[in-house]
């Protein structure tokens, strides 16, 4: 407990040096926000007039001051390609995101984990091999061109996946927006119709996310399975007469679940910045996406505003893994 | 059942285990019978002694290579027998107390669901009364507060507390052999004692053959029967622990005199002289 | 000299002198790596590519920049080996200037980012106290992003080419080496060795340079190595979001994102580019785990 409220005393501190950095990108890198606004023809005084405006005028600790006044306040700045505030946009496109990366996390580890533990239970076996070669490849395959050569077989070749977007042109803007989370809305809405239709625009993107998500977790389980089965207890379970399903569920992955909580929690921060480039080319309108036009657009606030928010999902997923691994593990407990 | 008639036999038993130039012959022709008796096995660690043990349960990895004229549990040929009938013998028919509680139990489970864990493993029964009976286990191994130990995680046993709980796990099915791998050597010496006077209490009112194994030649000699002293794979000589002080073989004989004493000073303890031929 | 490098002489097991000592370890490595295949592909695909680069105007057909829009899109021929992308340009010849780009982005970021991490990772480690909390804090922070949003972030701050694009990557890649070598000094620092050089009297800076670091650089070699991988997605991912190098630059990355769009009908152009960042980036991961093997076998 002691050691969890000091990993909580730090997450202050990390969080000050994130808006230290965002704040950073925003007002000291060479590109000139008053010019990005403005434009670079606009005569001189318009530019300082929107400079004295935007508190760029200001010392930079002042200006600090004021970035993190507005943080406090949810302020994040307003978008100039939406003209909303970027917290709206961020509330928007977040929900998309999230159903893609839950979606995916949730097969990487369906898929994963027992690939792992078998695996590690047959060392050396045909399935030990393919999960090997599998993570050579989930590690150096750009996720880019997996999605793109997806797109060419699944959807150009095969037939068998719808094409880019979250829904077909059938059911665009059917569906009461409630949660953000397309299935879920179509569901509680009981459009099955609909449902059906995201679950299937849902499939492709989600799958190729979660293939780089399963090749790693299938390594760390396996790792992980290789180490337990090797320990003491795994031989006295054996001793006891138990059957091997038991030993390796409940004896050898009782103890490997514990790391696992923190692996998935990781591995779901890393999934957001899978999405940035799963997004972009399945048109899948997330968080993800969102940056990138912005960044095309050199949408200042909308970037920092993204990036920021991204960077406390990961805060936050690393202090929600350390608090699991203690309430789990009955020796840190 | 008749306490002559053996349990366990071991006829010229091999074990090799792969290493990096090729194979290391870890048990080399070893033979011995254990029936309802306590029976030592005492040697240095690598003697192979702990192996022989696992091998007649067949807990060795798999890369290891075991060949045996003869290596039968009450006729039952462990070396030929089904994945199933193994299972069975495993806890029902021979326990294993292993070193280090610490090690040896599971660190996620609690105490008590490991022994009625394997209370059930040989039993159609529910957990309800599995529960039951590791409570009354727990008492049987001299538990005070059965309870509380029950509903602990290892890592908040004592060492003899976790090797009390390892015991009742181990008796649970109510095993005819219980093979002991050196089970006080990680334990304070004040409660190595208390430990093996619980087992053999435990065996003898069970009727049950214990296999000691352990590197600790005088205690072995106090607790066993009968005594196999092993070396470098092999048994050098097997004796009635009564004999032992009239040993004959060189390697016993060494080990004896390495011994300090109480009643006599002894400036130098003496260097056990190994010779080739022992191995040969 | 002649007989300096023989095998007897690199293998003996007594050596004379201190470099005999070194060569002969370096050699007994050497030895262990060669007996693994995987590695040794990895090795050799790695060094081929590179040379591959640095050769490619003695090993181009075409001229990388030359357009020829009457014959744009082609597949694969005698002529165009890897066929034509959407200008008509010839994509053999872009794939090998390509990998100037990308690997040579590669190697700027590991050139850039490998001293400095070993630098405050060594100071942090060895310095310890106040000096060791605030470096360390700053490598949390960085850490707390995905490192291709903060290079994004970088990026669009800055101007979308291959510098910038170097310098964003380079920026959020440091802090993992850092944590690496503040690790190795920590369990370095009480040795008795270093203990014993204190007592001659070297200064801390002489300490750090001469005795510490040099045992962090096996296990920094391995995490470079294994990192190069994950910068050359990084990296032809920022060239994909059209941050990386600009068109019409050859990078493997941006080459993607200009044909993508082709991907449904002339499948080849984009895909090109995209096996040959995959058969970069796997043979340093290959090289990479064959190192780890050698060179820190106790990470295994």
């Amino acid at each position: 407990m002691k050691a969890l409220a000091a990993s909580a005393a730090s997450i202050p501190i990390t969080l000050f040096g994130l808006v230290l950095v965002t704040f950073f990108i925003g007002r000291v890198m060479p590109i000139d926000p008053v010019i990005a606004i403005v434009g670079d023809r606009a005569p001189q005084d318009v530019v300082e007039q929107t400079r004295a405006a935007l508190g760029l005028d200001q010392p930079l600790y002042v200006q600090f001051v004021t970035y993190v006044g507005q943080l406090l306040r949810g302020d994040l700045g307003r978008s100039v390609m939406t003209s909303n505030t970027v917290g709206q946009d961020i509330l928007t496109f977040f929900p998309a995101t999230f159903e893609l990366a839950t979606t995916a996390i949730v097969l990487a580890a369906l898929i994963g984990i027992p690939l792992g533990v078998l695996a590690a239970v047959k060392q050396g076996s045909l399935v030990d091999q393919a999960v090997r070669v599998f993570s050579l490849i989930g590690h150096s395959l750009p996720i880019f061109v997996l999605a793109l050569l997806s797109l060419l077989v699944f959807y150009a070749r095969l037939g068998i996946a719808p094409g880019p977007g979250r829904q077909g042109i059938v059911y665009q803007d059917m569906v009461d927006i409630r949660t953000g989370v397309l299935t879920l809305d179509a569901a509680l809405a009981g459009d099955w119709g609909a449902f059906w239709d995201a679950v299937a625009h849902l499939a492709q993107p989600a799958c190729v996310l979660a293939f780089f998500s399963l090749a790693y977790i299938a390594r760390m389980t396996r790792a992980f399975m290789l180490n337990e089965l090797r320990s003491e207890y795994v031989i006295t379970a054996r001793a006891k007469g138990l059957s091997s399903t038991r030993i390796i569920w409940r004896h050898a992955f009782g103890n490997v679940a514990v790391p696992m909580v923190t692996i998935l929690a990781l591995t779901y921060a890393g999934l957001l910045e899978g999405a940035v480039l799963t997004e972009t080319i399945f048109a899948w309108p997330g968080l993800g996406q969102y940056l990138t036009v912005s960044l095309l657009n050199a949408d200042m606030n909308a970037v920092l505003g993204a990036t920021l928010v991204v960077g406390l999902i990961y805060v936050a997923l690393n202090l929600l893994a350390d608090t699991l691994y203690r309430l789990l593990d009955p020796r840190v407990r | 059942m008749n306490a002559r008639q053996p349990l366990a036999e071991i006829r010229d038993l091999n074990v090799f285990f792969p290493s990096a130039t090729g194979f290391t012959h870890a048990v080399r022709g070893v033979s011995m019978t254990v029936g309802r008796e306590k029976f030592g096995i005492v040697g240095e660690s690598g003697s192979g002694k702990s192996v022989t043990g696992r091998a007649l349960m067949r807990l060795l990895p798999r890369s290891a290579r075991v060949t045996a004229d003869a290596l039968r549990f009450d006729g039952t040929d462990v070396l030929a027998a089904s994945e199933g009938i193994m299972r069975d013998l495993r806890g029902k028919r021979i326990g294993l107390i292993l070193q280090d509680p610490k090690y040896s139990l599971n660190p996620v489970m609690r105490a008590g669901d490991q022994i009625a864990e394997a209370w059930r493993a040989h039993r159609r029964a529910g957990w309800k009364e599995a529960r039951e009976a590791a409570a009354s286990l727990l008492e049987q191994v001299r538990i005070r507060d059965p309870g509380r130990v029950a509903r602990a995680y290892p890592h908040e046993l004592s060492g003899g507390m976790g090797q009390r709980v390892m015991i009742a796990m181990m008796l649970a099915p109510d095993p005819d052999l219980l093979i002991a791998d050196e089970p006080t050597s990680a334990l304070d010496a004040s409660v190595q004692a208390e430990i093996l006077r619980l087992i053999e209490e435990l065996v003898s009112a069970r009727g049950m053959g214990l296999m000691l194994i352990s590197h600790d030649l005088p205690l072995v000699s106090r607790f066993c029967d009968r005594v196999a002293v092993m070396y470098a794979g092999r048994v050098m000589e097997t004796l009635a622990a009564k004999d032992l002080a009239h040993a004959t073989h060189p390697y016993t004989r060494g080990l004896l005199d390495c011994l300090p004493r109480l009643d006599a000073p002894r400036l130098r303890l003496p260097v056990l002289a190994r010779d080739p031929a022992w191995v040969a | 000299m002649s007989a300096t490098f023989s095998r007897d002489w690199l293998l003996s097991d007594t050596p004379s002198s201190r470099r005999q000592a070194v060569w002969g370890q370096r050699y007994q490595a050497w030895l262990a790596f060669r007996r693994n295949p995987l590695a040794m592909g990895g090795l050799i695909v790695a060094v081929a590519m590179l040379l591959l680069s640095l050769a490619a105007p003695l090993l181009a057909t075409h001229d990388p920049s030359v357009q020829n829009l009457g014959n744009r899109l082609a597949p694969p021929s005698a002529e165009h080996w890897f066929g034509t992308d959407e200008l008509g340009r010839d994509v053999y010849s872009r794939i090998l200037y390509g990998g100037r780009i990308t690997l040579g982005m590669v190697v700027a970021v590991v050139l850039l980012v490998a001293p400095l991490g070993l630098i405050v990772g060594c100071v942090a480690g060895y310095a310890g106290g106040f000096l060791d909390r605030i470096l360390m804090r700053v490598t949390d922070v960085f850490l707390a992003f995905p490192r291709l949003i903060l290079a994004l972030a970088f990026v669009a701050a800055m101007r979308p080419g291959v510098e910038s694009a170097v310098f964003a990557i380079a920026l959020t890649a440091w802090p993992p080496y850092a944590r690496l070598a503040r690790a190795e000094t920590l369990t370095i620092r009480n040795a008795d060795y270093v203990a014993a050089v204190r007592l001659t009297g070297a200064s801390a800076a002489r300490i750090v340079l001469r005795h510490v670091t040099p045992m962090c650089i096996p296990s920094l070699i391995v995490r470079v190595t294994l990192d190069m991988s994950s910068i050359i997605l990084t990296a032809a991912g920022l060239g994909f979001l059209g941050l990386g190098a600009q068109p019409p630059l050859p990078e493997w990355g941006t080459m993607i994102a200009t044909a993508r769009r082709f991907i449904l009908d002339q499948w080849w152009v984009p895909v090109i580019p995209g096996i040959a960042i995959f058969v970069a980036s796997l043979s340093f991961n290959l090289l990479g785990d064959g190192l780890r093997d050698v060179l820190d076998p106790k990470q295994r």
